[in-house]
């Protein structure tokens, strides 16, 4: 399973002055995987999702995608290569249609043009269910229709990876629902996803890997029932206590 | 001989650039806002002395009883009306706003006073033009001399109040953090009101002072605002000792210019205010460090 | 004696509902601890009570009074008060202006500055150091102090242990300790549960910004809240 990991990031350490945010971290994701992180507040998750994405650079240790290392690499150019990040507050691009926004991932991160970037678009917002707002003005947009254009955009640029940022936060159980429907069709595709959140259950819905983070490192890896089950992963949560299992 | 006497003129005209600055100081320290209305608002004052004057044939400092809390109020009113708004619209829009309402004072005052020149110098008799001589050509004009012990009280005693009274204390506080001084009792929207009625009737004194010693006309708040600002710019935005020192480096700066070339008084101080600003963009050791404003008021 | 009542209050930020429709009942002298994972609403709930955030729905009374739209600064007057998340003291100004400028906003009452150094022991000497410069347990000891200062008879505490040692941790509570015996009412963010199972006298823990669970603490246990905070016992997958 590791000879196939598409993207593999090894001893990431980010410090910003004397602050050790993350340390010595191992990442691995395999084609079309899905893998869930959580972990309390100031873990270094959204750090280590930045490292990943391009968006920070790293003190120390590698990135590789596609067994090409882009450690150097900036965001746009890893974009450009397959790896693709929605944001925890979406921001779409005012004053253009949904289809516009789409359009410009698709010609700009996806490298395509004219016919097959319109196909792009058109794919990635039946995927994400939002063929019926196309021409419908970004800022116009509710909530839930806002976090699915932050998808359906960084779908748009054909990535093998995508890695999402507390996509689900603020949402009602049935727009959370819905969200999980998107998010599903678009691993069903073949994207492999990274995503952080705090709302576990609704997390639990789509991942077959789980990352438990805590002070910068790994605490557990593996499958979700067992990493949530873990004591250390709960007293990280909830502070030390006597502990036993979460009940099913 | 000549040239120590440009000099000690150039320090009392700082004298009357930080009284007229303190004002724009304090209101920037606490607010962070940029009030572009500044001048204007200076020469208005002046010009409502120039009516009282007229009218009762009483001096301008007398006149001032009147004024001062005139221009407190238009203080008060222009904070509720504009600087509470705009500033909810942005850290930005203020200057936006204030100078609208520059461009709205210059004219009124236009169309209701004509472009004449005007002094409050025929009112104040002796004063405006006794002196004293400290030798042969070393001299202080009593006017001068006055704006510039003014000027000292007037910030002394703005520092005093700030540093040591309960209502310098919630004033620090607002300008610290006005989004959390809400949440011990303070209400921000009056400290800001009180905060800009005391600048504007500073403004309004310096007012007064530029009609002494000078001719006005509706158009010169223009360039009173920009002495104001260099001289907050050249002694250290939101430290109120640093306007005495930068009205003081502007006014000596201006001077010896004058002293150099006829028309080197202007240039000079544009110059020497160019040269401060990117002394301190640049250099790291004379940062800026706004004395008692930390966060941006955000509504 | 209920001294706060809250009724079906909804807060947003933006399109977000951080709060939604929650309803709850405090009664005088109790301690409330409000857990919940990040993003569960809990600090928008204590500003919304506070009156730092304006709900968009619903009611807030205290005592009996309905205090929705009332201004914060008026809160603090009536006896609501708020230490705020990430303690928030004005960093410019000394420890002891900063309680004294609470001092002569609040309402009147027993706890004076003496009565605050008192408390707060730690604070004796450096109370003319710019609370700027303080050690993080220090300056959590002024934000109580400050909001003390105002005479609260609701003191709404916002994650006190937030990047402090455990060593100043258990220093801010020992001085919370005598505060608690005392008869204030009050609430707590407490991200530690056992520290928040120790000191309240009910828990709250909130999910999505709803209510998951609630109950007097001495008859939740630890299994219970951790099912509760992570929504384990909802939704449609099960763990095996």
């Amino acid at each position: 399973m590791t000879t196939d990991a598409i993207l593999k990031a090894t001893g990431l350490t980010k410090r910003f002055g004397a602050l050790a945010v993350l340390t010595d971290v191992d990442f691995l994701i395999a084609p079309g995987e899905a893998i869930g992180i959580v972990g309390p507040n100031g873990a270094g998750k959204t750090t280590l999702l930045n490292v990943l994405s391009g968006a920070y650079t790293v003190s120390a240790g590698q990135v590789a995608f596609l067994g090409q290392d882009v450690t150097a690499l900036g965001a746009a150019d890893r974009c450009r290569r397959g790896i693709a990040r929605s944001h925890q507050i979406p921001r779409p691009f005012g004053g253009m249609t949904v289809f516009e926004n789409l359009h410009v991932a698709a010609s700009i991160g996806g490298d395509l043009t004219g016919a097959a970037a319109n196909r792009r678009c058109i794919d990635s917002l039946e995927l994400c269910g939002m063929l019926r707002v196309a021409n419908r003005r970004a800022e116009t947009l509710g909530l839930l229709d806002r976090k699915r254009l932050e998808m359906a955009r960084a779908l748009a640029t054909g990535p093998q990876v995508l890695l999402l940022d507390e996509i689900g936060g603020g949402l009602t159980d049935a727009e959370a629902a819905e969200l999980v429907v998107a998010i599903r069709a678009i691993n069903a595709q073949g994207v492999a996803i990274v995503w952080i959140e705090h709302i576990v259950h609704v997390l639990l819905q789509v991942i077959t890997r789980l990352v438990c983070m805590d002070a910068g490192k790994i605490l557990a890896e593996g499958d979700p029932a067992a990493v949530m089950s873990d004591p250390a992963v709960i007293d990280a949560y909830l502070g030390p206590g006597s502990h036993s299992s979460v009940a099913a | 001989m000549n040239f120590v006497n440009q000099l000690l003129q150039g320090v009392l005209l700082g004298g009357f650039y930080a009284l007229l600055a303190c004002g724009l100081s304090f209101l920037f320290g606490v607010m962070r806002i940029i009030n572009l209305a500044h001048g204007s608002l200076a020469v208005l004052a002046a010009f409502l002395l120039m009516e009282f004057c007229n009218d009762t044939n009483f001096s301008p400092f007398g006149g001032l009883l009147l004024v001062l809390p005139v221009m407190a109020l238009v203080g008060w009113v222009l904070q509720f009306a504009v600087l509470d708004r705009s500033l909810k619209a942005g850290p930005l829009i203020p200057i936006l706003s204030t100078f609208g309402v520059a461009i709205i004072l210059d004219n009124s005052m236009f169309e209701h006073y004509g472009a004449n020149s005007q002094s409050l110098g025929p009112f104040i008799g002796d004063l405006a033009y006794g002196s004293w001589n400290l030798t042969s050509s070393l001299y202080i004009g009593q006017l001068d001399a006055l704006i510039f012990a003014t000027a000292v009280v007037v910030l002394g005693a703005l520092q005093f109040t700030l540093a040591r009274t309960p209502l310098g204390r919630t004033i620090r506080a607002t300008a610290d953090d006005p989004s959390v001084v809400d949440l011990i009792g303070v209400n921000s929207r009056m400290v800001y009101a009180a905060v800009a009625a005391i600048a504007i009737m500073l403004t309004g004194l310096a007012g007064a002072f530029l009609g002494m010693r000078a001719s006005f006309d509706p158009y010169a708040g223009g360039p009173m605002l920009i002495f104001a600002f260099e001289t907050v710019v050249i002694g250290g935005l939101g430290s109120l000792w640093g306007t005495l020192l930068g009205g003081i480096v502007l006014g000596v700066s201006q001077n010896i210019g004058a002293a150099i070339s006829p028309h080197g008084f202007l240039i000079a101080g544009h110059v020497v205010f160019l040269a401060v600003l990117i002394a301190r963009t640049f250099s790291h050791r004379l940062t800026w460090r706004p004395r008692f404003s930390r966060k941006v008021a955000t509504a | 004696m209920s001294i706060l009542e809250i009724e079906n209050l909804e807060c947003r930020h933006g399109l977000l509902i951080a709060v939604r429709g929650i309803g709850f009942t405090v009664n005088e002298g109790e301690i409330l601890a409000l857990v919940g994972a990040n993003g569960a609403g809990k600090t928008t709930l204590m500003r919304t009570i506070a009156g730092a955030h304006r709900p968009a729905a619903g009611r807030i009374s205290f005592d009996g009074k309905d205090v929705t739209a009332l201004k914060a600064h008026k809160r603090v007057g009536l006896g609501i008060a708020l230490v705020p998340e990430g303690r928030r003291l004005f960093t410019g100004m000394t420890v002891e202006e900063n309680l004294k400028v609470a001092g002569a906003h609040g309402r009147k009452g027993d706890w004076t500055l003496d009565k605050v150094l008192e408390a707060f022991p730690q604070l004796k000497p450096k109370l003319k150091a710019r609370a700027g410069d303080l050690s993080g347990g220090q300056q959590q000891a002024t934000a109580i102090g400050r909001a003390l200062m105002t005479n609260p008879r609701l003191l709404l505490l916002d994650e006190v242990s937030l990047g402090l040692s455990p060593l100043a941790v258990d220093q801010v509570y020992n001085s919370l300790s005598g505060l608690m015996r005392g008869g204030t009412t009050i609430i707590i963010v407490e991200q530690d549960l056992s520290r928040a199972l120790a000191v309240s006298t009910r828990i709250i823990c909130m999910l999505e910004g709803g209510i998951a669970l609630e109950g007097p603490a001495a008859a939740l246990d630890r299994e219970q809240i951790t099912a509760a905070y992570f929504g384990l016992n909802r939704g449609q997958k099960e763990l095996a």
